[in-house]
């Protein structure tokens, strides 16, 4: 029936019909859930375009003559009926059957696990997604993939909230307007056709770093047809100094993989291996394991040196750091090299120095010559990294605890140099077509190879696939929304090159396309979907890797393939109990894609789906590995060889690099300026927002950064004494306040707000803020003083002052946020210059610290000691509980006595069966390993519908974090030689202070020991977070909570109550997953079994910091860590007797060298970084 | 009216016979005098301006509650170190202010302390309204005061009943006692003098309206006998609520572990600093009053001198306190307790902790010269230093001991909104209404107690 017959009324008010036709084509052209009210909408036609932007649409208008009030409303009944046409699944399309069975495994209510991979600079995390009826709501690190091992960043953590953003871009834009993909491929066959000529030699491709085969197998194809195009890379804050330094010591491109397991002594050098980088969650591991003194294990642990230029987490995390000026740098690492006898055409000039301290670091590390590890960080001149390799190939490191593998990159190459190509071809007008595949170029490149406005007119079409309307989106003549990770399928390799397809979890909830998808359109066949795209590749190209792994599974391939049969001992990491060495087989765990998964993976990726029609024709062994390959979240054995074509010894040399460079690429050295000024100044990515690319991410916004604790903003960060010299940071009478970290700048009476001074920066002719410059003049530069930063320089964060991000991010609609550091940064010192001018402008700007004290008083919060002190007394107990006897470690949270308390202890033999003890849930948290890295935090945040609150909200002390990572600097003043991070859930005491005093039993203790919080049944009075000595209780003092937009209602999870205003909230060893497990062992009549709960913030540490689990089973591994002799409890002598349980922090500096600025300011006795 | 007392007689000794009432009244001229404040026609164009500048402040509080109510807690300055500020700052103040009413009233009613005639009914208005404005405090501190019925324990059909081991619970029953307490011994007090106005209003509407509050009083010896047993009991009763009260008030405090609140001192502590407070209001109040309206016949310089010497002696007991405080946190070699002292000395806020040494500690000490003993404006200028001081003491307990505690990294800051403000001027502008129209429709002293002071009565007596 024609639906003219059906709707007359639909035609009486049109001036043209809808063609069916029409429409059909339109839907055959989209894919997934497509809302549209009417066929018009559907068609895309002018009357509807007019409708939409007319007042009152045109029917209203005719609304006397042709339609009365009951036709309209059939007429709004028919469209609201025709809606529903669109279907009701977030399936992905491949595998979309209407629900006449009941889809296999979806369960309403029950969580399905999905493992792919988050692509990012150069690397990608591995991932575990949680996802409820098609809304993937948390992600966890895949335990399998040995670049995660269960671990995940923040980053990663946080792309959850990236996905349901609704500032992301959701309509394809031409010059200003919404079009449609086949218009831009119209516009875009058309541009190709006056490419044919000249076999596409005005086309370029501007990309971020690839290492997704598949892209890079559409790159190749793309190259075969257009011999003349161009591919360029160019990523803002990526590895590139990384490969240069590899290329410099070796002659050719390859990859270090490093295994901290094996190492007893890591020289980092400016490197934050532990934060940043695709392999800092195995590092970090890694490190970690062999970090931990155990009870009756006297093996010395691995010592770390940091020789840096700003402060890191990795630096203070090390046992002995070196603060330098970065112009003093490459002198330090070339003495080092020269010490440790390392050759190296970067060597050049360096000699023997008589640097005592540098000597002795020389000499621990050539005493440990083959347990040793030199890694170079990614902000680290390209000649650094070449010294590194020098002096791990000198120091017999290499095929022990580095290996160097072929590049993980698709297309390595020197990315400065593809940037400085691309602009001068463009000045050249020779680029005609550029097409940006992801990346913000115009905001991140630097000042001097800008592609600015002027530039980007030069080019004939520009297209930009970015997943937001940015900077460069304005300036193309194209924008493409691009989908989220977790929307497409693609392919993506770990830092060591195993391989990951990734697999969506979700329709892409706006149209965007992938990579792949874009890229397509410049090959043969340009209409395929990613999904055809990755698996054709699979099915041909990658064919052999695919199945290889899938033969070779149970093989045992190593991860680190540098610790294969090399290491035989090395890698038995004294791991803490067994359930751990079980779990991780020591911390290398073999890559047996055969083996069982423990984790409740669900092989759905390709589920019923057809396989599309391709040149291969899928075989059994094919969909086996491939099945295999989307449930385990990798390919196993995909790893990248040693390069080299050679065993685990093929590295580069000192030889090959010799014959390889004989001269440093013009980036090794910052080119030293007219000096305008006697400071130098330090680019850094963002602990939070990267290189901007996260900026509307409220939730890494809000997190607080590692060191400083800020929030919502970025700040230059100088040294107390630099900070004196310029006459700022000082009390409000004048006086500068004694103490260092006390010294945070000026406190504000409100809460967490600074009030910092700001500075404008002189620097390579530019001024900053300027007055003259439209886009300079609003910024501020604020300052932020930071013990351990070397004197006279300035450390800027990259990523803030955003023009055109959301409303999160700031743009020049809503105001900014920060200021915008690459506006400072050239081409010739990409990450440190010399010649910065720097003056107090006498303003000041808020900022918003969520920690403003960062001492201890010289109070018991974190136990702290050096390895020799452990192994004299392992409970690391101060002098003063020393003294009596006997030590009690372990016997803090001991029964009361009688007498001792007010009220009975709580009986929990109430509530357990006769003969069988219930769970008493504990948590170990281990000082020792936390590398302060937040990643926690922001699961806690998402797994727990954290809300965000603003920079106004965290200046008055609001911020909603249940679990927060405090920071304490130890040493001295000028030149701390460290920060004990320590993350504080809530405790859940047995005697808890808030349980006594609320008045309507909101907070109540439970059969198993934890403080519940009933919040249906909370007033809001905040005595409980008043009376909780942790404070580590969080108040709604407003609706905080997002109730209104709707893509963040789908985000939330559902196992946990969205609190309202006038609520106290808090950490509950996340319940829910508790009750989860406790009913799955309940369906199977047993008890949960240790380490199958695994707690948000747990299930996401890199180093295991965090363990949880029953304190009454004495072989869990949470009882194991609580009877060994260095726990301790947080403010034991108040009698809350928590449940979260401390291990003191053990590390093991050289003793017989200081630190880079004053020495080591604590002994042994006084190990609490008190004077 | 005669010529005025020489006091300086009675501070040598001479005249021993206390003199709460100028000489030369008579039953008659009493009884004209007090309830002519009520009942006369014509009312005073301050008294006016007095009730629209009160009642716009109190609107202001009306306002700001309405926008607490709708927005949340978060339009105050409390955050997450500091949990309670001007929300239980105030209203342990006003609870404070409270207890000097039912002191004079029941404590020196009991002392047979006849002095405490003149004033109690006046002190016993001010304790029902500074209740009434301290009760709103708890209600709206809470994150959703639409529940705070919670708090009470009532049948309900959760099953669940309030939880008795909270110190904000013994408030409830606290506060709630010492209201209803205090209402109805003030009541009880105005049903002779209820009964006075009725039999003397001249309007219809005054004669119905105090004929229903008198309860049909008849003045007769049953009625008197009655009266008598049941207004000894409310004051018996009253009694201890004077002490429990604000006993119990600092135990939200001192049942706490926060260094600063974790103090066995706080219960007597608080119940003199209470009574310091509320001599210091009631002297802020009655000075001007009793210019105002002329009472100085009723309410005599003895009066104001009795008050100041409650007030320097509580206030000597209040400053013990804070000596005591020092004292401890010094002797006891904790941490914490060291560190919160400093901190009060020497912190961010050291300058409201010295200023309310200066203003409970410092400024009361010239109550001890005899010149500003007996001048009134001293003895104000004196009380308002310590209704301030008062303020400071709460003040630099709560937030002040909130914003560091045990964990540096956790310690903040705290900075009123202009919310906090509002609101709690509001409160004392909802205060001043309340007493403008207590002044203008109820007795302000009591008649016949007032009446048994005349010297008619002391002859009979002694004659009887």
């Amino acid at each position: 029936m024609h639906i003219k017959d059906t709707f007359p009324e639909l035609y009486q008010i049109r001036k043209r019909p809808v063609s069916i036709e029409g429409v059909r084509a339109k839907l055959q052209e989209k894919r997934g859930r497509e809302y549209w009210q009417s066929l018009e909408e559907l068609a895309g036609s002018e009357e509807f375009e007019e409708l939409l932007h007319r007042e009152f649409p045109q029917h209203a208008a005719e609304w006397d003559d042709s339609t009365d009030r009951r036709t309209f409303l059939k007429l709004m009944g028919a469209s609201l009926a025709l809606a529903g046409l669109a279907g009701c699944s977030y399936q992905p399309p491949e595998s979309i059957v209407p629900y006449v069975r009941q889809p296999e495994d979806l369960v309403p209510g029950k969580a399905l696990y999905f493992a792919t991979a988050m692509p990012f600079t150069g690397g990608c995390a591995p991932l575990l997604v949680r996802s409820y009826m098609g809304r993937p709501i948390k992600v966890e690190g895949n335990d399998l993939h040995p670049a995660s091992l269960g671990a995940a960043d923040v980053f990663a953590q946080a792309s959850i909230l990236g996905l349901y953003d609704p500032d992301r871009s959701q309509n394809l834009i031409n010059r200003g307007e919404v079009r449609t993909y086949s218009g831009f491929l119209g516009e875009l066959l058309t541009a190709l056709e006056g490419q044919r000529g000249k076999q596409g030699a005005g086309l370029r491709f501007l990309s971020e770093t690839v290492t997704s085969p598949t892209v890079g197998a559409l790159m190749r194809d793309i190259k075969r047809r257009w011999p003349g195009s161009q591919w360029y890379q160019w990523e803002p804050a990526g590895g590139n100094n990384g490969s240069l330094g590899v290329r410099q010591a070796a002659g050719g491109f390859a990859t270090p993989v490093y295994n901290f397991a094996a190492a007893d002594r890591v020289l980092s050098l400016d490197s934050n291996f532990l934060e940043c980088g695709p392999g800092a969650l195995r590092y970090a591991r890694d490190l970690a394991s062999r970090r931990r003194a155990n009870d009756g294990d006297t093996r010395e642990i691995c010592r770390l040196y940091a020789v840096e230029t700003t402060p890191t987490n990795t630096g203070f995390f090390a046992d002995n750091r070196v603060a330098l000026k970065p112009s003093q740098f490459a002198a330090y690492v070339r003495g080092l090299a020269a010490a440790v006898g390392a050759s190296s055409p970067a060597l050049a000039g360096g000699t023997a120095t008589s640097d005592e301290q540098l000597n002795k670091i020389a000499a621990d590390l050539k005493a440990h010559a083959g347990a040793c590890l030199v890694i170079a960080g990614d902000e680290a001149a390209p000649e650094i990294h070449a010294l590194a390799h020098a002096m791990n190939t000198a120091l017999g490191s290499v095929g022990k605890t580095v290996t160097y593998v072929e590049p993980i990159e698709e297309n390595p190459t020197d990315q400065l140099n593809d940037l400085r190509t691309l602009v001068g071809e463009i000045d050249a007008g020779a680029v005609d077509i550029l097409v940006i595949i992801g990346g913000n170029p115009v905001y991140t490149t630097p000042a001097d190879l800008k592609l600015d406005e002027a530039r980007m007119k030069k080019v004939r079409l520009a297209a930009h696939l970015s997943p937001y309307d940015d900077e460069t989106s304005e300036l193309c003549h194209w924008h493409i929304p691009q989908t989220h990770f977790l929307e497409e399928w693609g392919d993506t390799r770990a830092f060591d090159g195993t391989v990951t397809i990734q697999q969506p979890l979700i329709t892409p909830l706006y149209n965007g396309k992938s990579a792949c998808e874009l890229l397509a359109a410049f090959t043969d066949n340009p209409d395929r979907r990613g999904y055809d795209i990755v698996r054709q590749y699979w099915l041909t190209e990658g064919r052999a890797a695919l199945l290889g792994g899938a033969a070779a599974a149970g093989a045992s391939g190593l991860a680190i393939p540098g610790a294969s049969g090399t290491t035989p001992s090395a890698t038995a990491a004294p791991s803490s109990t067994p359930a751990q060495a079980g779990a991780n087989g020591g911390g290398n765990p073999p890559l047996g894609g055969g083996a069982a998964a423990p984790t409740s993976n669900t092989a759905t990726g390709s589920n019923g789906a057809a396989p599309s029609t391709g040149a291969a024709t899928p075989d059994a062994a094919f969909e086996r590995a491939w099945r295999r390959a989307l449930n385990d979240g990798f390919v196993a054995n995909s790893a990248k060889r040693p390069a080299g074509g050679g065993g685990a010894g093929a590295a580069p040399n000192a030889g090959a690099a010799q014959g390889a460079t004989t001269t440093p690429p013009a980036t090794a050295q910052p080119a030293a300026p007219a000096a305008a000024g006697a400071y130098e100044i330090v680019f850094r990515t963002d602990p939070s927002v990267h290189d901007g690319r996260f900026s509307n991410n409220g939730w890494l916004q809000e997190l607080p950064k590692p060191l400083t604790k800020l929030t919502w903003d970025n700040v230059a960060i100088i040294s107390p004494v630099t900070a004196e010299k310029l006459g700022v940071g000082m009390a409000p009478d004048g006086a500068v306040e004694a103490g260092g970290p006390r010294r945070v700048n000026r406190l504000n009476y409100k809460g967490g707000e600074v009030e910092a001074e700001t500075l404008r920066l002189t620097y390579r002719g530019r001024v900053f803020p300027d007055k003259n410059n439209k886009m300079h003049e609003e910024m501020v530069v604020p300052v932020f003083i930071l013990p351990g930063q070397p004197d006279d320089v300035v450390t800027v964060q990259l990523g803030y002052g955003r023009w055109r991000s959301g409303r999160v991010g700031g743009n020049l609609r809503e105001g900014r946020r920060g200021f915008n550091a690459y506006d400072l940064r050239t081409s010739d010192a990409m990450w440190s210059g010399t010649g910065l001018g720097v003056e107090a402008t006498g303003d000041s700007y808020n900022l918003a610290c969520t920690q403003i004290h960062f001492r201890m008083e010289g109070r018991e919060i974190v136990r702290a000691g050096t390895f020799a002190e452990w192994k004299r007394d392992p409970t690391l107990a101060p002098e003063r509980e020393r003294k009596k006897e006997p030590p009690q470690p372990a016997g803090e949270n001991r029964e009361p006595e009688g007498g001792e308390t007010m009220y009975p202890p709580y009986d929990y033999s109430e509530h357990e069966e006769v003969g069988r003890r219930g769970y008493k849930w504990g948590m170990a948290i281990d000082v020792a390993t936390c590398v302060g890295c937040n990643a926690c935090v922001v699961a806690c945040q998402a797994e727990n519908n954290i809300p965000v609150v603003g920079k106004e909200q965290v200046s008055r002390s609001r911020e909603m974090h249940w679990l927060r990572v405090d920071a304490y600097f130890r040493g001295a003043t000028e030149g701390p030689d460290g920060v004990y991070f320590m993350p504080v859930p809530c405790q859940q005491c047995e005697n808890a202070p808030c349980e006594a005093v609320c008045p309507v039993h909101a907070t109540v203790h439970s059969a198993e020991g934890l403080n519940d919080m009933v919040y249906n049944r909370c007033v809001g009075t905040r005595y409980c977070s008043n009376n909780c000595p942790y404070k580590v209780r969080r108040f709604n003092f407003l609706l905080f909570q997002d109730w209104d937009t709707p893509s963040l209602k789908m985000m939330r999870n559902p196992e946990v109550s969205v609190r309202s205003r006038g609520v106290m909230e808090k950490c509950t060893y996340c319940v829910q997953r508790i009750e989860y497990a406790k009913m799955e062992a309940e369906k199977e009549s047993r008890k949960v079994r240790d380490g199958e709960i695994k707690t948000a913030c747990q299930a996401t540490c890199p180093t295991e910091a965090i363990i949880f689990g029953d304190l009454n089973d004495p072989n869990s591994r949470v009882a194991k860590l609580h009877a060994q002799k260095r726990r301790y409890d947080l403010l034991a002598d108040l009698n809350t007797r928590p449940r979260t349980a401390y291990l003191g922090s053990v590390r093991n500096p050289n003793e017989d060298i200081g630190t880079g600025g004053a020495g080591r300011g604590e002994s042994g006795n006084n190990a609490h970084g008190e004077a | 009216m005669s010529e005025r007392y020489d006091y300086e007689q009675e501070d040598v000794g001479i005249h021993t016979t206390p003199v709460v009432i100028e000489p030369g009244h008579t039953f008659g001229t009493v009884t004209d005098k007090i309830s002519s404040i009520v009942l006369r026609k014509r009312t005073p164009v301050a008294w006016w301006i007095g009730l629209a500048l009160s009642f716009m402040l109190a609107n202001m509080m009306f306002g700001t509650v309405v926008y607490l109510v709708l927005t949340g807690i978060g339009i105050w300055g409390n955050n997450q170190p500091v949990g309670w500020a001007f929300d239980i700052i105030n209203f342990v103040w006003w609870i404070g202010i409270g207890h000097a009413g039912t002191l004079i009233s029941a404590i020196l009613l009991l002392l047979r302390q006849t002095w405490r005639t003149s004033i109690n009914r006046f002190a016993e208005a001010m304790t029902l309204f500074a209740v009434a404005c301290a009760g709103l405090f708890p209600l709206l501190h809470t994150g959703r005061p639409w529940l705070a019925y919670w708090l009470f324990p009532y049948p309900n059909t959760m099953g669940i009943q309030p939880q008795f081991r909270s110190p904000l619970m013994w408030d409830v029953f606290a506060v709630s006692t010492y209201a209803t307490v205090s209402a109805l011994f003030w009541y009880t007090g105005l049903i002779p003098d209820l009964a006075t106005l009725r039999d003397r209003a001249r309007s219809r509407f005054g004669q119905i309206v105090y004929g229903m509050a008198s309860l049909g009083w008849r003045g007769s010896a049953r009625h008197w006998a009655r009266y008598e047993v049941v207004y000894l009991l409310l004051a018996g009763i009253s009694t201890p609520l004077v002490l429990s009260v604000h006993t119990i008030v600092s135990f939200d405090f001192a049942i706490g572990i926060i260094p600063g609140w974790h103090t066995p001192i706080f219960p007597p502590y608080f119940v003199a600093g209470a009574i310091y407070a509320g001599f210091a209001m009631v002297l802020t109040l009655v000075i001007p009053l009793r210019k105002f309206y002329g009472l100085e016949d009723f309410i005599t310089e003895r009066h104001l001198r009795n008050s100041a010497k409650v007030m320097l002696a509580t206030g000597l007991l209040v400053a013990y306190g804070y000596m005591c405080e020092a004292f401890v946190a010094w002797y006891s070699a904790n941490t914490y307790e060291q560190f919160m002292m400093m901190n009060r000395f020497v912190g961010p806020y050291a300058f409201f902790y010295w200023l309310l040494i200066f203003c409970n500690v410092v400024a009361p000490q010239v109550i001890w010269i005899r010149r500003v003993r007996h001048s009134n404006i001293w003895l104000f200028v004196v009380a308002m230093f310590v209704n301030l001081g008062m303020w400071l003491e709460r003040f630099i307990i709560i937030p002040v001991s909130l914003h560091r505690d045990f964990l540096p990294s956790s310690w903040g800051m705290y900075r009123p909104t202009i919310f906090d403000f509002t609101m709690f001027f509001g409160t004392i502008g909802f205060f001043f209404f309340l007493m403008f129209l207590f002044l203008r429709f109820l007795p302000v002293i009591s008649i016949f107690e007032m009446r048994t002071m005349v010297p008619e009565a002391q002859i009979k007596e002694e004659e009887a």
